[in-house]
């Protein structure tokens, strides 16, 4: 199985993948590696296609062996599968948030090895140089070998492992769900469009959630002013400007507010200014029923999303029956 | 554009399908290498990989080009005297070092600081003697080390490289995965060249970017559906064999007194560049 999935991701490295663009990279599969096997095997699985790819395909790299594995296969593999565990969360084997998860540990997988590459580069003119200064191996100082690493790898290589880690994923949700049960062995491999949600499950969060509301009023305990958060008038106010002063290091304030925040500050008016609602006379009530509000916006901008992102899924599974 | 655009669909499928050959070809070239008969051909495998790889700690380990150029002329010389030709060793090993590794030394050429050697007309950059040196040494060193780790895959054949890192006590369940995953690879790399071909022979038309992303995707799963397949096939056709985690392998090799000579010369060598190229 190792064996199989090693040569897997050495021919995988062989793909040129279309990018957005026009152009086209290849991927080095870790994150592919760690999301089926797991971390472990995953290390393991692309020290070996490095080693291969090394010794038997004169790719190069036999001295630096230990260096490129520990990159790509100990720490490509590790935080790959960090990211997607991370993500995924407990969501079900067919949710699209799968394909995101892995999408992203693709991208930042390949991105953190580039840039443990990037430091040990950038140190070795540092340890490694001749009497004239000149550098024995890697030339280029952190300075330059950071930027020079991370630009190739934040924008084409990164992208590159983006579309094969999602892309994968996501044929493999339509045609073999089981696959990626290894590294999932709590979510459920029926459709999770079907399936409903155990609101159990979300009990402690809401819980959670409304005793952070009521608690909101605990902030009005807190003496001074929240540093930066001033309006215009603010400025005028004597006994603001000595709360600002006090805040700041008793560096005082300007005599008049500054014109861009006196410009920008009238473009909106909060319908609730300060959680305190006008027709409310306890503070106390004013923040709970501004976290309620508050709260109650966000929990529906998300449910309408999720609506939206189910809607999309289903287009597609309506076109090809 | 409509010309443009389908040039660009195919160019992604035949440059997959050119990877994949490049490396099938260069499997079959080192195999064919290793069956003829020649200087290091007819060395013990041990002695190969112990007398070569001392010669890659060496031009590693040195500071000094000239102890660098002198491994390469030696590594130049076995080859010769192995029937590998320079044209083999230029387009197999030569040029793809100096794009990639000249792609990274070169601006130290201009961004090394030092005691200034010229200045680019019109771009005004000004070289150093140190930034010269730097890029001529990691370039050196990167040609002669890529020279002798070809010189030891195309003088034997793959299944006894394995086998003679045991001397470096690797332990035998590595060397087993290790020779699984190398057959795996080529069989691997015929089978998504084959579909790749099929692909494009199907292919009239155009495609669009976001259906040669599926099409890239779709062909990893299935390729790898195809593996775990296999893995299992080959798994149970193990068991069925009486495979019980045991390994054993054949051909016991045998250390010749030429095979003493040579290494004795390698090791010489390689201890000869060390103390002159670190004076």
């Amino acid at each position: 199985m190792i064996s199989l999935v090693s040569a897997f991701s050495f021919v995988v490295m062989m793909f040129n993948i279309p990018l957005p663009g026009g152009t086209t990279g290849h991927a080095v599969g870790m994150a592919i590696s760690a999301i089926l096997l797991g971390p472990w095997a995953s290390i393991l699985a692309i020290s070996v296609a490095l080693l291969i790819q090394a010794v038997f395909f004169g790719d190069g790299g036999i001295t630096a062996f230990g260096a490129n594995s520990f990159n790509m296969a100990i720490v490509g593999s590790l935080v790959a599968y960090a990211v997607y565990r991370l993500i995924c969360g407990r969501t079900p084997l067919q949710s699209p948030r799968r394909v995101v998860a892995a999408a992203l540990a693709g991208y930042i997988g390949i991105n953190v090895a580039a840039l443990c590459a990037a430091i040990e580069f950038g140190i070795q003119p540092g340890f490694f140089h001749d009497a004239s200064g000149a550098p024995l191996y890697a030339p280029y100082p952190l300075s330059i070998a950071i930027p020079a690493m991370m630009i190739g790898h934040l924008s084409f290589a990164g992208i590159a492992e983006l579309v094969i880690s999602g892309g994968l994923v996501a044929w493999l949700q339509r045609t073999n769900p089981s696959l990626l049960k290894l590294t999932a062995p709590e979510a459920s491999d029926s459709d999770a469009l079907a399936e409903p949600h155990d609101c159990t499950e979300l009990r402690p969060l809401w819980l959670g959630l409304a005793a952070l509301m009521v608690a909101t009023p605990l902030g009005l305990l807190a003496a001074g002013t929240a540093w930066g958060e001033w309006s215009p008038e603010d400025f005028k106010k004597q006994e603001v400007r000595q709360e600002i002063a006090a805040a700041s290091h008793n560096i005082a304030p300007p005599e008049s507010p500054p014109a861009g925040l006196e410009r920008l500050g009238s473009i909106w008016s909060a319908p609730i200014p300060d959680y305190a609602p006008a027709f409310l006379k306890s503070k106390e009530l004013g923040y709970i029923l501004s976290a309620m509000f508050g709260t109650g916006i966000i929990v529906s901008v998300s449910l309408l999303i999720g609506w939206l992102l189910r809607l999309s899924a289903r287009q597609p599974a309506r076109e090809s029956a | 554009m409509a010309l443009s655009v389908k040039k660009r669909a195919s160019s992604f499928i035949e440059r997959t399908v050119a990877s994949l050959g490049d490396s099938l070809e260069h499997s079959d070239i080192a195999e064919t290498h290793s069956e003829a008969v020649g200087l290091l051909q007819c060395l013990d495998p041990r002695v190969k990989l112990v007398g070569l790889f001392a010669l890659v700690l060496a031009v590693v380990s040195v500071g000094r080009v000239s102890a660098m150029l002198g491994i390469l002329a030696l590594a130049v010389g076995l080859a010769m005297f192995s029937r590998i030709t320079l044209r083999v060793l230029t387009t197999r090993v030569w040029l793809g070092v100096l794009v990639f590794t000249g792609a990274i030394a070169l601006p130290g050429v201009f961004m090394t600081p030092g005691e200034p050697m010229g200045r680019v007309p019109l771009l005004h950059w000004t070289a150093t003697w140190q930034g010269a040196h730097s890029a001529l040494r990691l370039l050196v060193r990167a040609e002669t080390a890529a020279t002798l780790a070809i010189l030891l895959i195309f003088t034997t054949p793959c299944t006894h490289v394995l086998k003679a890192m045991r001397v470096f006590r690797v332990p035998v369940v590595l060397v087993v995965i290790l020779g699984m995953t190398h057959r795996y690879i080529l069989l691997l790399l015929r089978t998504a060249g084959e579909f790749f071909e099929a692909r494009r022979c199907r292919l009239v038309g155009e495609i669009d970017a976001r259906t040669r992303r599926q099409l890239g995707a779709a062909s990893m799963g299935v390729l790898l559906e195809r593996s775990l397949l296999l893995s299992e096939e080959v798994f149970d056709a193990m068991q069925a064999r009486g495979f019980r985690g045991e390994v054993y392998t054949l051909d016991e090799f045998e250390v010749k007194p030429k095979d003493w000579v040579a290494l004795v010369a390698f090791v010489g060598m390689a201890l000869l560049a060390l103390w002159a190229g670190n004076q």
